[in-house]
């Protein structure tokens, strides 16, 4: 009898230690933790693409992994990272203890990111950040991989490849100014928001505008949260700038577009301003932020490939506005995560990242593949360029979010053009062309 | 350059005086801090977003409504929350801090943290030595004038006011003479409020109507009191603008420490605090602690 006992002991200690360390074992969930500042726009964002891959992959049978199909169940997070990054960090904390989830997607201020993804990888776990530009969270993990090899960019490309292609963007707002109004010497007016991100894009403008044969007018910097900025607006006036180099991913970015608009400021707007890549923006500004430019990910009435329409007709379908970037975890979860779990056939971490870190797989924006550093070292950082991800620029006209770059793009003199379909002529607002008319 | 300083500072200076002259009088008459001061204000520019963008009222309409409500609510603050702590300046202190964040936590299930916008009272702008500004500046450049004027009036010229600022001078001789004075503090409540309701209106064109709009203002509003010295509109006139043009500075002087205008504003205060710790035309509590 004491023999059985015994064995019964040894029996569920068995059961016990299995159940513990083998968690995908008897589950049929794949538990994707969603982390954002879910009472605004990217975290509504974050939480929406999730949804949209989610209801797709289950839909369609769940995913395979090893032969058996499991279902993706979200769990939200809401990491309040606008106002507090301690509040981050304990909703990631949640979803590493409470939660359990296997992944997580989502992130957006780099200051939180960085903390939320210190988290996850004491975790090992796979985390793909979904609204953060800094390089440094890529440079994290080529300088201690086996710590930060759990971490992949998702969106947006990194803080370098966002100047660079608002610096392709500038030259082609430039060029048209150019030829349309005959400016000679074109003076350029930096206004970055004070954060974190934003000081390499200064940096990098204030060393390549002159290049460019554009003059740097001043580099203005109000706060992200500025709400009255037309004192820097009658500065900018006063140094006689064309055009206005817009570096913005907070809310100030709709009093700028709002104040220049009212104000008729006599500069064309360019560069990135995040607040102009929402439908809401034309709402916000009370319609003054017609022929603003700014870079963007998607738009309407553009395709970048055969995924891209498909993805962003069943979002606005389903949520009513465009997709915006943090919308991205669609893509994280349904094409390069799940991708690479039906490759791999486990949940296990270390063996996805192997696979995710040399897949090269097709998105809504592009083609998806991580690249490394000079050295040869693993970066999880996005290939940024033609044939890979280029991005968008948009422009507000009259209350429609208007493709219009890249439009007949040419990387090189020998490089072939690139248009995306749907895209149509930018427009000098008429108070600009007025002022400069000879 | 110098016009741009001068008028950037007189519309600054004028924006803050509008939130700050309604927290003077209620601290002056009453000793109330009222910290949810600036969340009565986001509270009017939520009211005019609503009424004008989803019921479709006219402005003009939707401003009295708005001043209206948020004077209701004010007056109900002091009945219900402040009056029974009203001995104890720290609990206020507390319960209003408190209050504001629940403030702005029912406008963030409301209307979430999306950023919304109302429609200014009277588009465009006009140019004024070479310097472009908003008619709705130049509105809140006129409301200030006008509210001063009125209040001038209604203290010094009205039985009312005449309770208000003997309320103010002191507290218990006022009780002793019959006055009632818990009574006169809840009509410097209901003022001070409506004020803020007034500001609202007046500044939420200019800015972006968020639940956390309240936070800024908050700052700066405590800044010019204190500098002013507390309970003095007089001092908060001067300190309003005095703060509004150390903001234009940093930004025509500084363009690259734009951010910085707060931070620099606050530091004047700090520092004429330092030289005259009553603030500039404030009066010593002292003998009443």
């Amino acid at each position: 009898m004491k023999k059985i006992r015994s064995y019964w002991v040894i029996l569920l200690v068995c059961a016990l230690a299995l159940t513990v360390s083998v968690p995908a074992w008897a589950k049929d969930t794949i538990k994707i933790g969603v982390i954002g500042p879910m009472q605004f726009v990217q975290g509504k964002g974050h939480w929406n693409g999730a949804v949209m891959a989610m209801e797709e992959i289950n839909a369609a049978g769940g995913v395979n992994v090893g032969g058996k199909k499991m279902k993706i169940e979200l769990v939200q997070a809401d990491s309040n990272e606008f106002l507090n990054v301690t509040d981050a960090t304990n909703a990631m904390e949640l979803l590493m203890t409470r939660h359990k989830v296997d992944f997580v997607v989502g992130g957006f201020r780099t200051e939180a990111v960085m903390a939320m993804q210190d988290i996850a990888m004491e975790y090992k776990k796979i985390f793909f950040g979904a609204g953060a530009a800094h390089p440094e969270l890529c440079l994290r993990v080529a300088q201690d991989y086996d710590t930060y090899k759990y971490f992949f960019r998702a969106a947006p490309f990194n803080s370098n490849y966002l100047v660079r292609s608002s610096f392709l963007h500038l030259q082609f707002v430039a060029g048209i100014l150019k030829s349309q109004l005959n400016i000679p010497n074109m003076k350029v007016a930096i206004v970055a928001e004070k954060a974190m991100w934003a000081d390499p894009m200064v940096t990098a403008a204030e060393g390549v505008i002159p290049k460019f044969g554009m003059e740097v007018a001043g580099v203005w910097r109000p706060s992200p949260v500025a709400t009255d900025v037309t004192a820097e607006l009658s500065a900018i006036q006063r140094s006689g700038a064309q055009v206005i180099f817009t570096i913005f991913s907070s809310s100030v970015g709709i009093p700028f577009a709002r104040q220049a608009g009212e104000l008729k400021i006599p500069a064309v707007q360019v560069g990135i301003n995040v607040e102009a890549q929402k439908d809401s923006f034309w709402e916000a500004t009370q319609g003054q932020g017609n022929y603003i430019f700014t870079m963007n990910t998607y738009s309407r009435e553009v395709e970048q490939n055969e995924l891209t329409a498909p993805f962003v007709n069943a979002y606005v379908e389903r949520f009513g506005e465009t997709p915006t970037y943090t919308a991205d975890t669609y893509a994280a979860i349904k094409h390069s995560l799940v991708t690479a779990i039906e490759k791999a056939g486990t949940l296990n971490a270390d063996k996805l990242v192997e696979v995710i870190r040399d897949q090269v797989v097709k998105t809504p924006t592009g083609v998806v593949q991580y690249m490394k550093d000079d050295q040869g070292r693993y970066l999880h950082e996005l290939t940024w360029g033609p044939g890979y991800l280029l991005g968008l620029g948009v422009q507000w006209q009259d209350g429609k979010m208007a493709g219009v770059w890249p439009n007949k793009f040419k990387a090189s003199a020998e490089a072939p053009e690139i248009s995306y379909t749907g895209m149509v002529d930018y427009i000098i607002p008429p108070w600009v062309a007025e002022a400069y008319k000879k | 350059m110098v016009f741009d300083i001068v008028i950037t500072s007189l519309i600054k200076g004028s924006t803050y005086a509008m939130l700050a002259i309604g927290f003077s009088l209620i601290f002056g008459v009453a000793r109330i801090v009222n910290i949810a001061h600036t969340a009565f204000y986001m509270v009017a520019a939520y009211c005019i977003f609503y009424t004008t963008t989803q019921l479709g009222f006219n402005p003009f309409f939707a401003i009295i409504a708005a001043v209206a409500l948020v004077t209701l609510l004010g007056l109900i603050t002091f009945k219900l929350l402040i009056a029974p702590i009203r001995e104890h300046e720290a609990a206020v202190l507390i319960a209003t801090i408190a209050l504001a964040i629940a403030l702005q936590e029912v406008m963030m299930i409301l209307f979430t943290g999306d950023y919304r916008s109302v429609p200014a009272l009277i588009p465009g702008f006009a140019t004024i030595m070479g310097v472009k500004v908003f008619y709705q500046q130049l509105l809140t450049f006129v409301s200030v004038l006008v509210v001063l004027g009125l209040m001038w009036l209604f203290l010094l010229h009205t039985k009312l006011g005449l309770a208000i600022r003997a309320t103010a001078q002191d507290r218990e001789v006022a009780n002793l003479v019959g006055m009632n004075e818990s009574q006169v503090a809840m009509l410097a409540m209901g003022i001070s409020v409506g004020l803020a309701g007034v500001t609202g209106a007046v500044l939420a064109p200019l800015t972006i109507v968020e639940p956390h709009m309240w936070n800024h203002p908050l700052a700066m509003m405590l800044a010019v009191v204190v500098l002013g010295g507390l309970g003095s509109i007089k001092g908060s006139l001067y300190a309003a603008f005095i703060l509004g043009t150390a903001e234009a500075l940093v930004v025509f002087l500084i363009p690259a420490g734009a951010y910085l205008k707060g931070a620099v504003a606050l530091s004047i205060m700090v520092f004429v605090l330092l030289v005259r710790p009553a603030g500039l035309f404030g009066v010593q509590f002292e003998e009443e602690r």
